[in-house]
């Protein structure tokens, strides 16, 4: 393989003191590639988006963005980088109100000067954010504080997006809704890796997913080939 | 009893004089408990240092008292950070009784280290501004200079927290701090510029307080109990909450001085404290 990958990570073990919940996972997200991780809850998928965002430090692996090792970059400096995570629950400031929660999105020197540019941008994208700039981010429903979080993470106007489990505790429709806005995302020509438990919706959106098991990649291929799989059709999709 | 009393009036306004000094050590405190979460026990000797500086730059030194005011300010910034980056930041994830214990020592460092330089004699500014006197009641030309100058400082505090990037940080911080390096923000700077900020808020409380207080190296026990209580009072952590209680405090001190004796009314403070502890624990302005 050549190197031009954004992201690859290969044999990554992490874990929280003596648990480990990362086994030697490889994984590689090409330029404007979107890509999913699948797999049940307790599989890593949320330990894995840690290591790549610095949270977490991989005890043993390699982890490139371009031709940077990233496990020498401190988390704090990967906006800088281009590179934006939505973390798990969205974790808005709900004291703080959607255009502050923006404002500290646009924290990195390099966004600080763009920060009214952006901001607009973020309500042409969610016009609802900028009917509801000036209220408290705590007082939105879930799909508007989901929707809040990623306007955050594109306040550094990344190349790469890390989404941890967007549609959580969404309405099936609100989930919908999410799932079309990281598509019009993709379409910017952001590089996108989606981690998700909602196997099928997550499957329409991403050009290529791997499924994850205690730690492990168990299978990984094209999102159609995936879904036509009988096995993980069964075990994921509740299909038959 | 007659309500329009001038006395009354005067302990009132008095109170509320009181409570503008006292909002500033409260604010510093606050804002160093909700960004770093730890307890600077210390806070009170930090303003007591920073009045030994401010005494010896002005009846020592025989500087302007502005010049000396403007000293006192950045050296408690530094002392503000010299305390996070030797006691408290190698503590930040030790349990909370080892930091209580570790900045409680250094109170009884720098109670000892201002006996030993300054001796335990009382030293005093001996600058006084006259009495106004409006309708009969007299308002302390020192008391009400000092509660504008808290105001302005809180007003400053205010409009950084509000407006600038690191001051919204600092408001996120508070409630969220893993999440913090996602959004590009380094934690060990905004407790480095918090105890700064902390630093400064006790400096600024320090010439405030001199002007109408003699310095003494256990002068800090004279209000730091007041400001924890304030502190735990508002909600630890609530700037907002913290500031207003600072004013009901200085009122109920001030008023129940008036009826009472002096002493009575730390005994009618105390008081107030325990029953709203009992009634609303975490803290007056607690949603």
């Amino acid at each position: 393989m050549n190197g031009s990958a954004t992201l690859e990570l290969s044999g990554i073990q992490a874990g929280y003191g003596d648990f480990q919940a990362l086994f030697g996972v490889a994984l590689r997200v090409e330029p404007g590639e979107a890509v999913g991780v699948v797999g049940p809850n307790g599989a890593g998928k949320t330990t894995l988006l840690r290591v790549i965002s610095g949270l977490l430090r991989p005890k043993v692996g390699t982890l490139r963005y371009g031709d940077q090792d990233l496990t020498k970059v401190p988390a704090h400096l990967l906006p800088e980088l281009g590179i934006a995570h939505v973390p798990e629950n969205r974790r808005l400031f709900p004291h703080l109100t959607v255009e502050e929660n923006l404002k500290v999105g646009a924290y990195a020197k390099s966004a600080r000067a763009e920060f009214a540019k952006r901001r607009d941008r973020v309500y042409d994208l969610f016009p609802r954010m900028a009917q509801r700039r000036h209220q408290l981010a705590g007082t939105m429903s879930g799909g508007e504080q989901q929707m809040c979080a990623i306007g955050r993470a594109l306040m550094c106007a990344p190349k790469l997006l890390l989404l941890d489990e967007p549609s959580a505790g969404l309405a099936p429709l609100v989930v919908q809704q999410v799932f079309d806005l990281v598509r019009r995302i993709r379409q910017e020509g952001l590089t996108v890796l989606i981690v998700e438990q909602n196997v099928a919706q997550v499957l329409r959106v991403v050009d290529r997913a791997y499924v994850l098991e205690t730690g492990r990649v168990a299978a990984e291929g094209k999102s159609a080939e995936l879904s036509a799989d009988p096995v993980l059709r069964r075990s994921y999709l509740g299909m038959h | 009893m007659n309500i329009f009393d001038p006395f009354l009036i005067e302990a009132l306004i008095n109170g509320i004089l009181l409570g503008g000094v006292f909002a500033l050590p409260v604010l510093g405190l606050n804002l160093v408990f909700g960004v770093v979460d730890v307890v600077w026990l210390c806070y009170a000797e930090l303003v007591m240092v920073g009045m030994y500086i401010v005494w010896y730059l002005y009846n020592q030194m025989g500087w302007p008292l502005w010049m000396a005011f403007a000293v006192c300010l950045p050296c408690l910034a530094v002392l503000g950070v010299l305390l996070h980056v030797l006691v408290v930041r190698p503590l930040l994830t030790a349990p909370p009784i080892n930091q209580v214990l570790a900045t409680g020592g250094v109170l009884f460092v720098l109670q000892g280290g201002a006996t030993l330089v300054f001796s335990t004699e009382f030293r005093s500014l001996g600058v006084d501004m006259p009495p106004m006197e409006v309708w009969e009641v007299f308002i302390s030309g020192t008391k009400l200079s000092a509660f504008i100058a808290a105001l302005v400082g809180a007003a400053l505090l205010w409009l950084f927290l509000k407006y600038t990037y690191v001051g919204t940080a600092i408001r996120a911080i508070a409630r969220d701090r893993e999440v913090m390096p996602l959004m590009g923000v380094d934690p060990r700077r905004i407790y480095l510029i918090a105890s700064a900020i902390g630093g400064s808020l006790a400096g600024l409380a320090a010439c405030l307080l001199l002007v109408q207080l003699d310095v003494h190296p256990f002068v800090g026990l004279s209000f730091g109990p007041i400001t924890f209580m304030i502190c735990v009072m508002g909600g630890l952590g609530n700037m907002l909450g913290g500031f207003l209680a600072a004013f009901l405090m200085g009122v109920i001190i001030s008023v129940g001085g008036f009826w009472g004796t002096t002493e009575w009314s730390y005994v009618f403070a105390f008081l107030f404290f325990i029953i709203m502890m009992f009634v609303r624990p975490r803290g007056l302005f607690a949603r």
